[in-house]
């Protein structure tokens, strides 16, 4: 640990967490835990069809049957308009919400919402689906990115006109984006060698293991209550209001413990459609989504296809990048071709640059957020030719990325003008780490590849609350995903100068705190942590102006020092120290109650870099690829909480081995899920995995008091690219599509032996 | 059809419920029992969220019927801490931060409960092979397989 970590009491120690003894010993409630006295249940059913016209739907013998209370389809929804309407720092189409959670002209999508159904007990409901008959008027459909662009494609949306792009016709394209900086074609005249290639990602889902589930209940007067796992109950609240048309003010949302979310859980599939079931009912509804709904209906993020090109001097400096990247965003826009086109080069200096990217829908579930959205994947385009590059050079791959390496100052081909960053530590580390100077077996192969993402800051509200025993209550909105309580009552431990142990952090309910975005863009311990701070500094603005008034001194002269009110100076007079606790317990005489808050749009993120390094052992039998060992090197700002902080670091990892492996969705002819289960989608388990060293890098964000940039999301930015450049090591074969699982190794392995042959 | 009247020991108390045929031990811990720690995030065995132990046997609770639990003896996350005393898995899991989200770490403590009593000094792979049927989405399982490790060390009674 630096030496200047050792100037914080609390900060950068690792404290059990606020929450850690109730998710030890099973008393943590998670979404499906919750209940409700009346309670009846809920059920959904989906379509078994990718494409189809839904010509009518008769709910009359489901509702008939006994104990079935309420039935919904599309039409208990009104209509939506197109328009994009702000929440919080997203733009939100609601039509296409409305359709989303509830199929209204077509089914879209196998698992596709069509129909609800509320009854007493879940087989009843489970029971009623099967009475809702359909009438279905299937149409061709389209899965695949490349596919839904050709001409003649089945289009999923008629009327979709496309933005950023001119096509007469209807066509699959929602959105054309492109960022640019100098001069391309300049640059590719100025290099030595060229080098163009393609790459395909699939779609993965999110995988958290708790699948979405919600209780709501809607009293007679109109006021919801509803609780649910969501990484946003001030999203859900927004959503629901808007599409049951009620007021917010009526719709009460609280967040239970999240059992992983990753970014899907960002959004709503369950919770509107509880909520008019409990309204059309009268009863509280309970739904939960069995594993089969989650991998059909939810998540995940898009898939890829790319061509990148990248022009080099024979020193290494690259002189040009030109990138596309074509991302599917499911049934409806949404993919985030606008990151991935800003994170692909983005750790780079690179004076010419023009990258573009397209939102495409095709007939999947819509894509929701997962960690650092679009990054990966065009990602895994860059990192993988900036590979091939510095092969192509014979230079070390860890010394080209350093020779390009952004700096401060360095301008980004997204617009930015890069304030103090730390990628070029997380090189250097890389560069002398004992992993990359360790000697390698045979088959086996050693990549590098690094990362870059954003971070966001947004909407954040915290009270901080000074109880009269002299212990604080830390009152914030951000749903805890990680371990960011912990990081939150570490930073008002701080502030404060109290004991870490008298600070209990919560998580409220919507009508508790003021408006929180969600937790998603690694926004929370920068963002939600900053009001704390802020908060936390009101209180002892507070505390301070009682002592002034007991010593009957100006407020400007005191001055708060670890947890005490002390005088400014001698000046001021000779007054005994009065502790936090002395001036909590007097509270009553010298004011009333102390309670500190703050609200604001945070800004100033500090973007976050990573390098890793991979190896691998590849079995030339079987192309089964085993990660002999992994190294994750990121620049965290400040890690608040270093363990909580290497847990980011190395779940991100993990997960982007399992998307570099394994990790895809295999539709059949039909277009229906053949593998929605943990069995088929094979996430990656702990006997996959080595241990995932995290080096924490810390380049304070000068924009935080603490210096924190955010930690979760650039840590998956970087693995597919470090493994796939370590397969190339080991076997001198380029894989340049995800997943690369055994049988798809295998291929091209046999390929390049069949190729060697032939030579 | 009428329910079934079973009496098993779960977590040392004598327990009697009511299920019907098709509910597993899952439902009946959660829904009849009102014990939420056990999880369900699959209901087909894949992720072991729901482990418990049935007469000393690690089992994911989603495969066994409720019906088959009359006269065995379960022992579910809830009955893990002696009174006020966590298990030292418990205390390691929270000390070395052996979890994120926590929705798998109830599975996660069973097995490795179970492995540890049965193996008092596991190998890195063998407590990779054990909680293999253990999905975590957010560790990486880095942390879990430290924190199952040292508690072995620490149980053995070794020097540190």
């Amino acid at each position: 640990m630096s030496s200047e970590n050792r100037k914080y009491k609390w900060v950068g120690t690792r404290q059990i967490r606020p929450d850690g003894h109730d998710k030890v010993t099973g008393r943590a409630k998670f979404g499906s835990d919750f209940s409700v006295s009346g309670m009846i249940h809920g059920r959904v059913l989906r379509s078994p069809h990718a494409h189809a016209v839904i010509k009518s739907i008769d709910t009359s013998e489901a509702e008939a049957l006994n104990g079935v209370k309420a039935v919904i389809t599309s039409k208990d929804f009104k209509d939506q308009s197109s328009e994009l309407k702000a929440a919080g720092e997203g733009m939100i189409n609601y039509r296409d919400m409305t359709r989303n959670i509830m199929a209204r002209e077509k089914a879209l999508y196998d698992g596709h919402a069509v129909a609800a159904v509320a009854a007493t007990t879940a087989e009843i409901a489970d029971a009623a689906l099967e009475l809702i008959k359909v009438d279905y008027e299937v149409l061709p459909h389209v899965i695949d990115v490349d596919e839904a662009m050709k001409d003649g494609a089945p289009i999923l949306h008629e009327e979709m006109v496309p933005s950023g792009i001119e096509i007469g016709g209807p066509t699959n394209i929602a959105k054309f984006v492109e960022f640019s900086l100098g001069d391309t074609k300049k640059g590719f005249d100025e290099a030595d060698i060229i080098i163009e290639r393609s790459y395909k990602t699939e779609a993965v889902h999110q995988g958290y293991i708790e699948p979405h589930a919600v209780v709501a209940s809607v009293t007679e007067d109109g006021q919801a209550q509803i609780w649910c796992c969501t990484q946003g109950q001030f999203q859900v609240r927004a959503f629901v209001a808007q599409l049951l048309g009620m007021p917010t003010s009526s719709i009460r949302v609280t967040p239970s413990e999240i059992g992983g979310g990753f970014g899907g859980k960002t959004v709503v599939y369950l919770e509107p459609l509880a909520t008019l079931l409990s309204k059309k009912s009268g009863k509280p509804v309970k739904m939960t989504m069995t594993r089969e709904e989650v991998f059909r209906a939810s998540g995940p993020t898009s898939g890829g296809s790319m061509t990148y090109k990248i022009g080099a001097k024979k020193d290494g400096k690259i002189t040009a990048v030109e990138g596309s990247n074509k991302l599917l965003a499911g049934a409806f826009s949404g993919a985030p071709a606008g990151p991935a086109c800003m994170c692909a080069v983005a750790p780079y200096d690179i004076k010419n640059v023009y990258i573009n990217g397209y939102d495409v829908v095709v007939n999947r579930p819509k894509v929701a957020a997962y960690r650092a959205p679009g990054a990966p994947i065009s990602a895994f385009g860059a990192e993988s030719i900036i590979d091939e590059v510095a092969k192509e050079l014979g230079i070390d791959p860890l010394k080209i990325r350093k020779l390009n390496a952004a700096k401060k100052g360095t301008q980004a081909a997204y617009g930015p003008t890069f304030r103090e960053i730390g990628y070029e530590e997380t090189v250097d580390i890389a560069m002398g780490h004992d992993h990359y100077l360790a000697p390698l077996g045979p088959n086996q192969g050693r990549g590098v590849a690094s990362g870059f993402w954003f971070n966001i800051g947004g909407e954040s509200s915290a009270t901080v609350n000074i109880n009269e025993d002299g212990t604080a209550v830390v009152i914030s909105g951000s749903p805890d995903i990680g371990g960011s309580r912990a990081s939150l009552a570490l930073m008002a431990a701080e502030t404060l100068g109290i004991d870490y142990d008298k600070v209990r952090p919560i998580v409220a309910d919507t009508a508790s705190v003021g408006y929180n975005f969600v937790t998603g863009g690694s926004r929370v311990t920068f963002a939600t942590g900053l009001a704390v701070v802020e908060a936390a500094k009101d209180a002892v603005r507070q505390l301070c102006e009682r002592a002034a008034k007991i010593w009957e001194v100006d407020a400007e002269a005191v001055i708060w020092d670890d947890g005490h009110a002390k005088p400014a100076s001698s000046n001021v007079g000779d007054f005994e120290p009065l502790s936090l606790s002395s001036l909590a317990g007097q509270a009553n005489k010298t004011g009333g109650p102390i309670c500190g808050h703050n609200a604001q749009n945070v800004q100033g993120a500090g973007p976050a870099f990573a390098t890793h390094i991979c190896d691998v052992e590849v079995d030339p039998e079987t192309g089964n690829v085993t990660v002999l060992r992994y190294t994750a090197i990121q620049d965290v700002g400040r890690a608040i909480h270093p363990s909580y902080v290497e847990g980011q670091i190395q779940g991100g990892a993990a997960q982007g081995i399992g998307w570099a492996l394994n990790e895809e969705y295999i539709y059949n002819s039909k277009g229906q899920l053949d593998n929605p289960g943990f069995l088929d989608y094979r996430i990656p388990v702990a006997s996959d995995l080595p241990m995932i060293d995290a080096v924490i890098v810390e380049v304070p964000n000068d924009r935080h008091p603490y210096g924190v940039r955010g930690v979760g999301e650039v840590p998956i930015v970087p693995p597919m690219a470090a493994v796939a450049n370590a397969i190339e090591n080991a076997t001198g074969v380029r894989m340049s599509a995800l997943p690369m699982s055994p049988p798809r190794l295998l291929a091209a392995l046999d390929q390049a032996d069949v190729k060697e042959a032939a030579e | 059809m009428a329910k079934h009247h079973i009496s098993m020991t779960l977590n040392g108390e004598p327990t009697e419920f009511l299920c019907s045929t098709r509910q597993t031990l899952l439902d009946v811990l959660r829904d009849e029992l009102n014990l939420t720690g056990s999880k369900e995030g699959c209901a087909s065995g894949d992720c072991g969220a729901c482990s418990v132990m049935v007469d000393d046997r690690l089992v994911c609770s989603c495969l066994v019927l409720g019906a088959e639990c009359d006269g065995k003896t379960v022992e579910s996350i809830e009955g893990m801490a002696d009174g006020e005393n966590l298990h030292p898995l418990q205390q390691k899991f929270l000390e070395e931060a052996a979890l994120q989200c926590g929705i798998c770490t109830p599975g996660v403590l069973v097995a490795a409960k179970a492995l540890l009593e049965k193996n008092n000094n596991p190998t890195e792979t063998e407590v990779r092979y054990w909680l293999a049927g253990n999905l975590c989405r957010c560790t990486g399982y880095d942390k879990i397989v430290r924190a199952v490790m040292s508690t072995a060390a620490d149980m053995r009674g070794d020097a540190k």
